[in-house]
Order: structure tokens, then sequence, then C-alpha cells
């Protein structure tokens, strides 16, 4: 099934990236996973899935859902009967949502998302969410969004779920002044940081989106300006633009160079003085490389091979290889968005090998031959990948643990020092 | 539609995964979209397996819908051949792409593989887990057996004199709780009652050795779930004598000796006389007085959920004060079961509901899975762990089987070790009042910050029920028994109790005022309550 094309890209930025396109199996998580974590961030959102006992099985599975006594998010599984008639689906839909609302009178904001079973039989959720705010609101907002996989990858989900949520953003006055809003979900204590630094440079007011209440819905309008958090969020950037906000072009904040120019992009667009801009990220970016030394010395001169999981897999690899001296063997990723990417590509070596998609057997064919010291991958390959004797990072944990701004840079280094010191201790 | 927070099985096609994966030479087709992978993770995460599953997943998208999703079925079987060479081949589809109706079957077919392609009808929007694994199990005997099957009603011929009878083990899968150990128990334990175990399957055969399963003289299905299906199927086809017993806990694993050495012409009456078990002695030595009368709740699937009742109540001396299963292929064998102990058996697989019956039950221990651990743990309760669904913590690196004599022992300190000590229980009811031994402390054992449950510190608030009208009893209204209300000195004596007994002794107070119409408990009431149904 392999069908592979060495594709050139249209010729656009400084380097463009020669990408290696595969067509097979695909060994990512589907959309619907991003509701393990977006629905900690959103407190008082409630993610009705509406799908298959699949579904139900993933989400439980991908979280360790266990430790919850009642999560913020549940799964409305079709059965037989819904297949049967879709308006008796609709009705069925209703009464779920009526009972779920009944027994959590604290959710502010529902999204209903769509599944590959619910594409599929095309049960149509928008209009169900409509429905369903028009009986619900004020005290609830309902919103959809699909997290299928047979359209979304990963975090996609969260793409589509910000996405969904844009239409909502009160409009900001005409005459609002600008704006800053910070796109993509963070940690809460990242997110802190950053407002503190945001402050002493001087640019605000800044907001973030998710927030952390669905009462808390930043404005959008002409005045705004985003960063994006997260590499993947191209449906929402769009969604930003219809309603007039402006994108701030950069590098992704991961690691203390790339945190810099992050930052420094917001500081260009207030005007923020180089010198003072120089001042106020001094100390964050000296403690930076502090933390980052230590880790340079246990990573310098590895190769790292990335399969596709998140998107984050081209910032990932600028930040290994130019603040840890490693070598990126191949960075996979389930799609590369050229000009969100744009800075990092520009940061990466010009013969630098990506992949786009999968075909997961030729690509552990790939990785076994590169034999790379470290290898980011999804859990169903990373025990496998161990007992042949390779060492790897499972990629997950990159998105469940705060690895951006300049506080942070040093655990990201970790993440990836931990696996290399730990196999160093059993051989020992 | 039904409003699911968290399931006890996954779905079907996970089942037919456990199949593929517990075999040496099986590859598994699936037709399925991005995403369904997540399954892996549960053989190379929770399971630690160092291998992949034999599984390849089709992986289509919503731009294929439109026209080529079968060529990419064909492509992907085609690939698997030439890759993995499997020795036999699964197909199927999950839950997304029995909506578009492919046909796996008929394309596989198409293909004209060199080797047996078993095609797998499971219906996601009906069935579970377990019931996929036994379909799948049932299915792929009945394609490699089948061909070797006898003439209908062709009698087994007599075993070589001085040969030993041979069994097969049936039904142990990937994924399994602790099936890796119980099949090591059993083979140890039927060879040294002079019965050879000819294949264990699926777990660690191939394809060859699922095509002799004829050939040996009795079937054995361990797990009734899984292999209850393929094993009548195997013993009436191929004249085999099946044993039934499922030999967890002691008087089952006797029975199970008993039983397989009657199939097999043996004499077992000296294993029977000298048990390598620790088990009993331990349950009657002195020390373990204590566990008498302890209440348990029991829910499992329902082979583990039925043995541990009948050990809890006749090898520990408990009292089994509900027992359930989220098996509801097996409701009925549940419902008997439960009638042994005067109870009504729950059947359900709805977490909330065996949650609400916990609380309801105010349990002493609760014998359940992972679910019910956090169950218990939330409401204040000791649990142990007798069932699938897995978690990583059920993959124990030390040998720790549920069945035969081993597993006896085992469960004898697994289910006792949450529980408090006798010594420990009797110091905390005398000095009630100590300040490091309290409702918020819980106990040494359990470990630090232990907190106690919602539902019983909302219960430990008068004011709500001070405010509620009081409703003088009405013995002749039909309806709802109306709550009695506790006066404020009975709710003090009643903080006196042990926290561990006292929703107990709640519960039995207000059943006994609700019983004779008292509406306002008083201290005088509780002791009355206390004589009436003793400790």
């Amino acid at each position: 099934m392999a069908m592979l094309d060495l594709q050139k890209p249209e010729a656009s930025c400084a380097s463009p990236p020669e990408i290696l396109r595969e067509r097979g199996q695909r060994e990512v998580f589907c959309g619907l996973t991003g509701i393990i974590w977006l629905h900690r961030k959103i407190q008082d959102a409630f993610f009705l899935v509406v799908g298959s006992r699949t579904c139900a099985h993933l989400i439980q599975s991908a979280a360790g859902v266990m430790i919850f006594a009642e999560p913020r998010f549940a799964t409305a599984i079709i059965d037989e009967r819904d297949l049967a008639g879709l308006a008796d689906a609709n009705a069925e839909l209703d009464r779920v949502v009526n009972r779920l609302l009944e027994r959590r009178p604290d959710i502010k904001l529902l999204f209903l998302v769509g599944s590959c079973p619910s594409e599929v039989i095309k049960l149509d959720l928008s209009r169900a969410a409509q429905r369903l705010s028009r009986s619900f609101e004020p005290r609830v907002r309902v919103l959809n969004y699909s997290g299928s996989g047979i359209e979304t990858t990963f975090t996609q989900g969260e793409d589509a779920c910000l996405a969904a949520l844009v239409p909502s953003l009160p409009a900001a006055p005409a005459t609002a002044p600008r704006e800053l809003l910070v796109v993509g979900a963070l940690a809460d204590v990242v997110e802190d940081q950053f407002k503190r630094i945001f402050e002493r440079l001087g640019i605000g007011p800044v907001r973030f989106m998710p927030p952390r209440s669905a009462l808390d819905l930043p404005q959008v309008g002409p005045g705004t300006r985003y960063l994006l958090a997260q590499p993947f969020l191209g449906d929402t950037a769009r969604a930003l633009d219809d309603r007039g906000a402006k994108w701030l072009p950069a590098a992704f904040p991961l690691g203390a160079e790339g945190t810099t120019a992050w930052l420094r992009a917001a500081a260009d667009a207030w005007g923020v003085d180089p010198e003072h801009f120089g001042a106020v990220t001094a100390a964050h970016r000296a403690r930076a490389e502090t933390a980052l030394a230590r880790y340079r010395a246990k990573l310098e001169g590895k190769s790292v091979f990335f399969f596709p999981d998140s998107q984050l897999e081209v910032p990932l690899a600028r930040f290994l290889t130019r603040e840890m001296g490693m070598r990126a063997v191949e960075v996979g990723t389930p799609y590369l968005h050229r000009q969100h990417l744009a800075a990092d590509l520009a940061m990466l070596p010009a013969d630098q090998a990506y992949s786009e998609g999968q075909h997961v057997d030729n690509q552990l064919d790939r990785c076994r031959a590169a034999r790379p010291d470290i290898t980011v991958c999804g859990l169903g390959l990373a025990n496998p990948l161990e007992a042949e004797g390779l060492t790897t990072k499972w990629s997950i944990e990159l998105l469940f643990t705060p690895i951006q701004g300049y506080e942070q840079a040093g655990d990201l280094a970790e993440l990836f020092a931990r696996p290399l010191e730990r196999r160093a201790r059993l051989a020992a | 539609m039904q409003l699911t927070v968290w399931t006890y099985e996954g779905p079907p096609h996970v089942g037919a995964m456990r199949i593929a994966t517990a075999l040496e030479d099986v590859h598994y087709v699936l037709h399925a979209p991005q995403g369904d992978t997540y399954a892996d993770l549960l053989f190379t995460m929770i399971e630690r397996r160092a291998k992949r599953p034999p599984v390849t997943y089709t992986t289509f998208q919503a731009r294929d819908l439109g026209g080529d999703t079968a060529d990419l079925f064909k492509a992907a079987a085609r690939d698997a051949f030439a890759r993995f060479q499997p020795k036999a081949m699964l197909v199927g589809a999950s839950c997304t792409a029995e909506l578009i109706q492919d046909d796996p079957g008929g394309l596989a077919k198409a293909l004209a593989l060199p080797i047996p392609v078993v095609a797998l009808e499971l219906p996601s929007y009906q069935k579970k887990e377990n019931w996929g694994a036994s379909e799948t199990f049932y299915r792929l005997v009945r394609a490699l057996a089948g061909p070797h099957a006898p003439a209908p009603g062709t009698k087994r011929p007599a075993r070589e004199p001085g040969s030993r009878a041979r069994c097969n083990l049936l039904g142990a899968t990937a994924l399994g709780f602790r099936h890796r150990d119980d099949v090591a128990e059993i083979v140890k334990l039927l060879d040294s009652i002079g019965i050879d175990v000819d294949i264990v399957a699926p777990l660690g055969a191939t394809a060859a050795d699922i095509a002799r399963l004829g050939e040996a003289d009795i079937c054995v299905p361990l797990y009734p779930e899984i292999a209850g299906q393929a094993a009548a199927w195997l013993a009436k086809t191929f004249d085999q004598k099946l044993v039934r017993t499922v030999p967890i806990g002691v008087g089952a694993t006797r029975e199970f000796v008993a039983e397989i050495a009657e199939a097999a012409g043996l004499d077992a009456s000296a294993i029977l006389a000298d048990m390598p078990t620790r088990a009993p002695w331990y349950s009657k030595s002195v020390d373990s007085n204590y566990l008498t009368g302890k209440r348990v709740f029991v829910f499992g699937d329902a082979t583990h959920a039925i043995a541990a009742a009948r050990i809890a109540a006749r090898e520990l001396g408990f009292t089994v004060v509900g027992l359930g299963t989220y098996s509801r292929e097996f409701a009925r064998e549940v419902r008997e079961a439960a009638k042994l102990y005067g109870i009504e058996a729950l059947i359900t697989d709805d977490y909330l509901e065996v949650e609400a019956k916990v609380a309801e039950l105010q349990p002493e221990l609760v014998l359940g899975t992972q679910m019910e651990r956090h169950i218990a743990k939330r409401q204040g309760v000791p649990c142990a762990v007798i069932s699938a669904p897995v978690h990583v913590q059920d993959f124990p690196a030390r040998y720790s089987p549920q069945m035969g004599f081993e597993g006896a022992n085992v469960l004898f300190d697994t289910w006792v070790h949450p529980l408090m000590m006798g010594l420990e229980e009797h110091l905390l009811t005398m000095f009630r009042g100590d300040f490091e031994f309290h409702d918020g402390a819980g106990s040494s054992h359990l470990g630090a910050g232990k907190s106690h449950a919602p539902a019983s510190v909302a219960a430990e608030k008068p004011d709500a029920a001070q405010d509620a009208p009081i409703v003088v009893a009405a013995p002749a209204a039909a309806a709802a028994p109306v709550a009695p209300v506790w006066a404020p000195d009975a709710e003090k004596e009643l903080k006196k109790i042990p926290f561990f007994v006292r929703g107990k002794a709640r519960r039995n107070t207000e059943r006994f005022s609700v019983e004779r119409g008292v509406a306002v408990i008083t201290v005088e009431t509780l002791y009355d309550a206390k004589a009436h149904f003793g400790r």
C-alpha cells in the first residue's frame, strides 16, 4: 500500500524542505484524545463524544481514566436502534444531554464531539448543538466539533475544538485597543509565567485561549494580535483571521531560543524597545541556559528519530538540534503546516529529512536501520522498540508536561535525557 | 444511545485482538480508521508485551469514503501477508468500517492467499470485548480444526494402555487477568496427577496447534467467557470429555481435580488427601477469627465473581452481601450463584450503579475490578482486585496465579491484607478517642491521606436531618418507608463507634427503626438495634 512520493514543495520560504509523504497504517491517536487535556483546562466545560464503545474505550485507555471519580467527559454510545433511524438518534441524543445536564449543574459549556461513526452515519451535530443551545441557553452553551479519526489526528482535536469556540467569542468594539491573544492550551503555570513577562514588557492586555472558564471567553476583533502557543492550530488560526485578528508569525516557545523568538514577535508588534526586551528577558534566558547546560552534556552529538504524533515534532527537532546539539535522523509529523512552522523550519538544516503522514511498517524499517540514540514515538511502539534495544521517549508525555517557556526549557531537555540516563544506569 | 463515562469492556474487535495477540503466527487485518490503533497500547503498555500486536489497521480517512476503501483493505491484507508471513489470517471490521460495509471476508477471499483466512463478523453496536474474543476463538477453531473432524458420531478410540491422558487448556488470552500464571499452575497440577497438557490455546499456540485441537482426550475451558463456545464444539465434534469446573479456590480446585481425574480414568485421591496449599489452614488458624462474617461485596466478570463469592463464603467465612457482574452473557449463572447467599445479583455495565450499591451496602471488603478498587477507595473500604478489566498492576512481576492450589494461597493473601488486623481492630474499638486513631487518620497499613467517603461525611451532618419535617411513623402507609431522624445525642453516640463499622451500625439502626416505625432514633434505639442485630 506504500504510496511514496518525494515531492518538491512549491518554492516559498528560504529553504523549502523535501518531504517524504507516506500513506499506510498510522500509529497515531485520533482527535478525540485531545479531550484528555482540554477537559482539565476548561474547568466548567463538558465533552460528550457521540460515538461507539471504541471511542469510550480509546479515551479511557489513553488517559488511564480510572483515577477520576466522574470526569468531565463521557460518550453517548450509539447502538443498533440509533443506526436504524436518525430521527430517533437525535431524540436519543437530546435525552442523553438532558440527563447529563441535570446531573451536572456546574457545566456551562457542552461540546458535542463527533466521531468516526457519527460522521459516517451523517448525524448532524451542528444542528443538534443549535437545537440544544436553544433549550439550555443561557445556562449552558452547546457547541460541536469533530474529533473523528477519519478527519483528525491527535492534536487536531484541540484545533477543531478551539476553532468551534471562535465564533462564540465576543466581538471587540471597533475602537478597542489592540490586545494580545495567546492561542493553544498551555499549563496554567506556563500561562502565569508568560503573563508576568508580557506585563513587564508592557504588552497587554493579554488573554489566553482556551480560557480556564467558559464564562471568561476573550473578545476578538481587528485589534486582536495572536501568538500561537501550539503548532497544530491551522483551523483555529483561520477562524481567528476571519474575525479580523492578525497572526504574529514566530517560532514556537520551546527552549530558550524558541521562547525568545516567540516573545520577540509580540514585542516587535507592540514596538517594545529591543534594549528593554533584552533587559526583561535576560535573567530568564540566563536561568534557562544554566538549566539546559546540564542536559546538553548528555544529549550533545546524539541522534533522534521522530515518529509522527503531535505536530510538535518540527519545533522539538529545532530545539534538540540547535540548543542540545543533537542530530535529527527523521522528523516525522502527521501534518506539516508550512506557514505556521516557517520560522522553525528555517532554523533547521537545509538537508533535514522530514516525513508527513505515515506508513508505520516502512518507518519502523527506516528507524531500525538508522538505530537512533533516541526514538520519539507513541505508546504502541515504545516497549517493542525498547525490547529491540532502542531507547525511546513517549511522545504523549510531551503534551502532558509543561514544556513551553524559559522556566520549562530544562524540563523539556530532561525528558529526552532521562531515557538515556536510565539505560546507562541499568547497564551499569 | 447509552451515556457512558467508563466501560468495563472494550468493543468486540479488541476481543479479537486479544486472541490474535495470544497466538504465535496468526495476523489480524482490521478495517479501521486512524485512532483505532490505540488498542495496541493495551498490549504494549498494560501487559508490557515486547512485541506489537499482530494487527494491521487499514487506516481509511474521510476522503477515502467515496471510493477506494475496499482497495485499501485488499492492499493492507496483501502487504500484511507479504511482510509478516502468518500461517492464518483473521479479517474483520471495527465499528466504523462495519458501517461502510466493505465485506472484509469477501475481499480477502478474492485475494486467494495461500493460508486459511477467517472472516469475523463482530457487531460493534450490540456486542462487547469478551463476546468478540469468544466468537473469534470459536470461528478460528472451527476453521482450522474443522477439516480434521471425524464423521459425526464417531467414538474416540480408547487410549493406548499405559499412555497418559492428554488435555487442552482453552481460553487464556493476551491481556487476560493472570492467565499466564493460571496456565502455568494448572499445567503443573495436571502433571502431578498424571495428565499431559497437549495444547494451551490461544495463549502461545500456533495455527498448527489450533488445527489439531481435536487430538486430545479432554477439553478444559478455563475461561468460559472466552472458550466456552469453542470447547463445547470441540467436545461434541471430537468426542472429547469436557471439564467444566473452573479451578479457582480450594473447593473448586478439588472438584476440578476430581472431575478431570475421572475423565482421564485416574485416581486422584492421593493428591486430594494431601493438598499442596496453606490457605485452608491459614483460614482455620485462630488469628483468622476476626475474618468471621466480614461483609463482602463481589463484582467482576462472571467466572471470577462467582468463584470469589464461593471462596469468600465457604473458605474464608465472610458474608457475601453483594454479587454482580458486567458479563450480561452470563447473567443467569450469576443470578443462580447469588441465590446461594440469599441476595439478588447486580447485572450492570454502569459503574455508577455499582458505586451506588457499594454505598448502600456498606461492605467491609470489596472484591472487584480496578474500577471497584477506585470506588472502594473513595468510600474508604478495603478492596482486592479479582477480575479484568486489567490494569498494569494486574501483571505483577512475581508468579501470582488465581487458579489451582497456589492460586488459593494467593487469594488468601491478597484478600486478607487490605483488611485491618484483628488486634488493631480491637484497640480501635477500645480507645476510640485516641488522637492518632480516628476516621481521618485511617489505618496505618493503608498509607497516609486516606480520605473518608463523601457520602458518609454528608450523612454525618445532623443539620439536614433536623431541618427535615419530623414525620410521624405511619405503618399503614405502604409506600417508601420514611427515613427516621437521628436525635443529636444518638448521633453523637454513633460517632463513638469505630469508623470502619459505623456505616453498618447506622444502616442497621435505621433499618431497625423503619421496621418498627420509630421516627426519632435515640441512644436507646441505637443500642436496641445493636442488641437485635448483634455485631
